[in-house]
């Protein structure tokens, strides 16, 4: 069969400049070869500098900040694209092949209008007249369940949700009827509810175009549900490559076999004690400027050592409620109780115990970090302003809590620069741990990270919490998360919670509409999962 | 060293020849400063390296004590208005509400009255020492990096790792000095050496007008003034100054530019 697109031995290098040597080459993708027929779909999977962008790009013969195609040749319909001249190349980019950037909102220009920038390709490639290109556009809008296609294209993007926007982009690069469509981590910046829906609209509109893909994603459930091959990367070679079913069903290396199963913590949920640590009672709040709440009645309670998973997506509200629990914004209406105390509303008036018991981790372990203070400084400071330890005193302890966080030595005196993300967000737990806190509050600690590491601090933290009995508030929009590690779990939608009890409660049926939509939507490591969701959502909507 | 780019070795030359000069001017000058030692405008010769001016005074001897009347102040009043500037901008950053509101319409204000009218205006009506010349130009001075320093820190007070330090309890202090300031400081660093000449231009400015420093105290701005009626007569020593002048000015802007060239997270521009 004819090969559409074919990379043979790919080898992809970059100038590194690490700060006081001299510049370094470094090879970023080395040895990769895969080949994609009509038609088909190929999903390339890794974690974060595994290459997989760089490898999708390639399929344009482009090299993103510097990065240079070294070695071996990528052929789209049988011509060698490396080899091709800048017109050459220009012909080729956003006509033959296209791309779909997972950041809509920033690949869309906001002064102007969506059809003009969905067209404006096609136009330029002279594939279609203008006529027949808005007309096309209006057939993909269509294809991709925009609602009033005939009209959407008048709006500006500011105007159209984020998911809108994504098929929106889906159609720019479908518009030019291009032979390769490279879509780059599409879904990931999407809530999970409306990720199904520009899954599913993706899916269709490649089967419907008969196009070729490849889907660049972190998320192996995501990836089993659109291509027929997979190939998983590691920091830029090939771990393993075959098709779908094989990854999924019968993974042959060590590193896939832990992509299939990750998030296979077992935790046992622990029964609600009668003194919760914090009893949140009728919260209402609202931002300064709003005329609106953001916080509606909330009402949830934390048990010592026990971890309540606030579940919700983004805009529910359920970082505002920890803005709210840590004093930030003094809420309108409701108030906190605290172990055996009512906490005043804003931070300014709580004293030094009650901060101390109430500690925060943050989602990016990056900006929660002074990045001037090394980590003797980070995690010593709250030793020194609660205890007032100092000297060889402090120096000790943040070593004890540096095992604890397994770390060990040679951390003490780094910078947060120089070490991986998964160790930034342990300082970040250590430095939580340094106050010994009644109840930390964990916002999203775990969506930044790759699946393995993330697997690692969901672990560290359960460890930590038998150790030191802490109680967690964790709030994320990951239901594979919650599953891991609650004890009790509240759905929140819209400012209110529509779902709250114990995690075994919560989970299982009847369910509200929402709660069944959320846990409905989150991608199972399976094949077939969309479409069977899919059915089962028409089937309910027929049955209303 | 072998990374620094010829523009800023040039500038780093000259920048580092003046402020020595400056710093040695009793060793170094070959006569007193106001000390008469021969004709009016005397042309370059072997004792008088420069010639002489006005009144026959060396004029090599009058600019080496000009220079280092003129880096002084300005090197003071740079320092002025940097710590006065940068702790209130970060105050004001930090603690947002009625504070900033208070500081920001103030300097405000304080900006939207031309700099030199003001500063003339000041001048006439009080003694004109180097102190209040330093305290004058700090102040006005101030109110710019006030705004660079608010800006920067604005961005930084949103950051996690200061609603961390919030969240711990930490005072408005700890939170200035040990969180944003070493955040903020390459753009304001980089900042100081353009302030640093705005100073320089601004001093010899008001010497040129006659409200900076007084006779027989030498400063650029003043050697030019003094020796300005010459350029009719084809006697060049009113240039000499003002090359120096241009020289200081183009190379400390060099070396800034090295700098700002280095910092990676410049925010809130070099302002003017």
């Amino acid at each position: 069969m004819d090969k559409l697109l074919e990379v043979k031995d790919l080898k992809i290098e970059a100038t590194a400049y690490p700060p006081g040597e001299p510049p370094q080459e470094i090879t970023i993708v080395e040895g990769v070869s895969f080949s994609l027929e009509k038609g088909r779909v190929l999903g390339l999977i890794g974690e974060s500098g595994a290459g997989k962008s760089t490898i999708g790009l390639s399929a344009m013969a482009y090299g993103r900040g510097g990065v240079r195609i070294t070695g071996g040749e990528v052929k789209v319909n049988g011509r060698d694209i490396l080899q091709a001249g800048p017109s050459g190349l220009r012909a080729l980019r956003g006509a033959e092949v296209t791309y779909v950037a997972q950041s809509a909102a920033a690949a869309f220009n906001p002064a102007k209008r969506l059809m003009e920038q969905i067209v404006e390709a096609t136009l330029a490639h002279g594939r279609f007249s203008k006529k027949e290109a808005e007309a096309r556009a209006v057939e993909l809008f269509t294809k991709l369940g925009l609602p009033d296609p005939e009209n959407i294209g008048k709006r500006y993007p500011h105007q159209v949700s984020g998911g809108q926007l994504q098929r929106a982009m889906t159609a720019l690069a479908l518009c030019p009827q291009p032979d390769l469509v490279v879509f780059d981590e599409p879904t990931t910046a999407l809530d999970v509810t409306t990720q199904i829906d520009v899954l599913a609209a993706i899916k269709e509109a490649i089967r419907d175009t008969g196009v070729a893909a490849l889907y660049i994603t972190h998320d192996l459930a995501v990836v089993a549900q659109v291509s027929d091959d997979i190939m998983v990367l590691r920091n830029g070679n090939t771990v393993e490559y075959g098709t779908t079913d094989q990854i999924i069903n019968a993974p042959r290396e060590e590193y896939t076999q832990a992509l299939v199963s990750v998030r296979s913590i077992n935790h046992e949920e622990k029964q609600p004690t009668p003194d919760p640590v914090l009893k949140v009672g009728n919260i209402t709040a609202r931002y300064a400027s709003a005329a609106e709440d953001v916080l509606k009645d909330v009402s949830v309670e934390i048990h010592p050592g026990q971890t309540l998973a606030v579940v919700g997506e983004s805009g529910s509200g359920k970082s505002t409620l920890a803005r709210v629990i840590t004093g930030l914004l003094p809420p309108r209406e409701g108030q906190i109780v605290f172990g055996d105390r009512t906490l005043p509303p804003a931070l300014e008036q709580r004293t030094k115990e009650d901060l101390r018991e109430l500690q925060m981790i943050y989602q990016m372990a990056d900006v929660a970090m002074n990045p001037r203070q090394t980590i003797r400084t980070i995690i010593g400071r709250p030793l020194e302003f609660y205890f007032g330890l100092r000297g060889s005193e402090k120096t000790k302890r943040v070593q004890e809590l540096l095992d604890e966080i397994e770390l060990g030595d040679g951390f003490m005196d780094r910078y947060p620069a120089e070490l991986s993300g998964g160790q930034k967000q342990r300082v970040c737990i250590a430095r939580a741990l340094a106050a010994k806190p009644k109840l930390i509050i964990c916002d999203e600690v775990t969506s930044a990270l790759d699946p393995l590491v993330a697997d690692g601090i969901l672990k560290l933290l359960l460890d930590l919490q038998k150790i030191e009995d802490v109680a967690y508030l964790f709030i994320t929009h990951d239901l594979a998360t919650v599953k891991a590690i609650a004890d009790s779990i509240a759905v929140m939608y819209q400012g209110s919670v529509v779902r709250y009890g114990p995690k075994s409660e919560v989970l299982s049926p009847p369910f509200d509409d929402y709660t069944d939509l959320l846990l409905s939507s989150v991608p199972e490591m399976k094949l077939g999962w969309l479409e069977e969701v899919l059915a089962h959502r028409k089937m309910e909507s027929a049955g209303h | 060293m072998k990374n620094i780019p010829i523009s800023a070795l040039i500038g780093l030359f000259f920048t580092g020849l003046y402020f020595l000069a400056a710093i040695f001017a009793p060793l170094i000058a070959p006569y007193g400063v106001g000390e008469v030692v021969g004709d009016v405008w005397e042309p370059s010769s072997a004792e008088h390296l420069l010639g002489t001016d006005n009144i026959g005074r060396d004029l090599l001897t009058r600019m080496i004590y000009g220079g280092q009347t003129t880096i002084w102040i300005a090197t003071a009043a740079t320092a002025l208005s940097f710590t006065t500037g940068s702790i209130l901008g970060f105050v004001a950053a930090v603690l947002g509400g009625w504070v900033d509101q208070t500081l920001s319409r103030f300097v405000d204000l304080v900006m939207s009255l031309p700099t030199l009218i003001f500063a003339l205006v000041v001048l006439s009506v009080m003694p004109v020492t180097v102190t209040v010349l330093i305290l004058v130009m700090g102040f006005l001075d101030s109110t710019r990096v006030y705004r660079l320093a608010r800006s920067v820190a604005v961005d930084i007070t949103v950051m996690d790792y200061v609603e961390a330090a919030r969240l711990r309890g930490e005072k408005t202090g700890w939170i200035v000095f040990r969180e944003i300031l070493p955040n903020a400081l390459s753009p304001l660093v980089a900042e100081m050496g353009l302030r640093f000449i705005f100073m320089v231009l601004f001093v010899s400015t008001l010497s040129f007008l006659g409200l900076g420093v007084q006779p027989p105290e030498a400063d650029w701005g003043g050697i030019v003034k003094e020796n300005k009626d010459g350029i009719v007569y084809g006697i060049p020593a009113a240039l000499i100054p003002a090359i120096a002048i241009a020289t200081l000015a183009i190379s400390v802007n060099l070396v800034a530019d090295w700098i700002l060239n280095r910092t990676t997270s410049l925010k809130g521009g070099r302002g003017g």
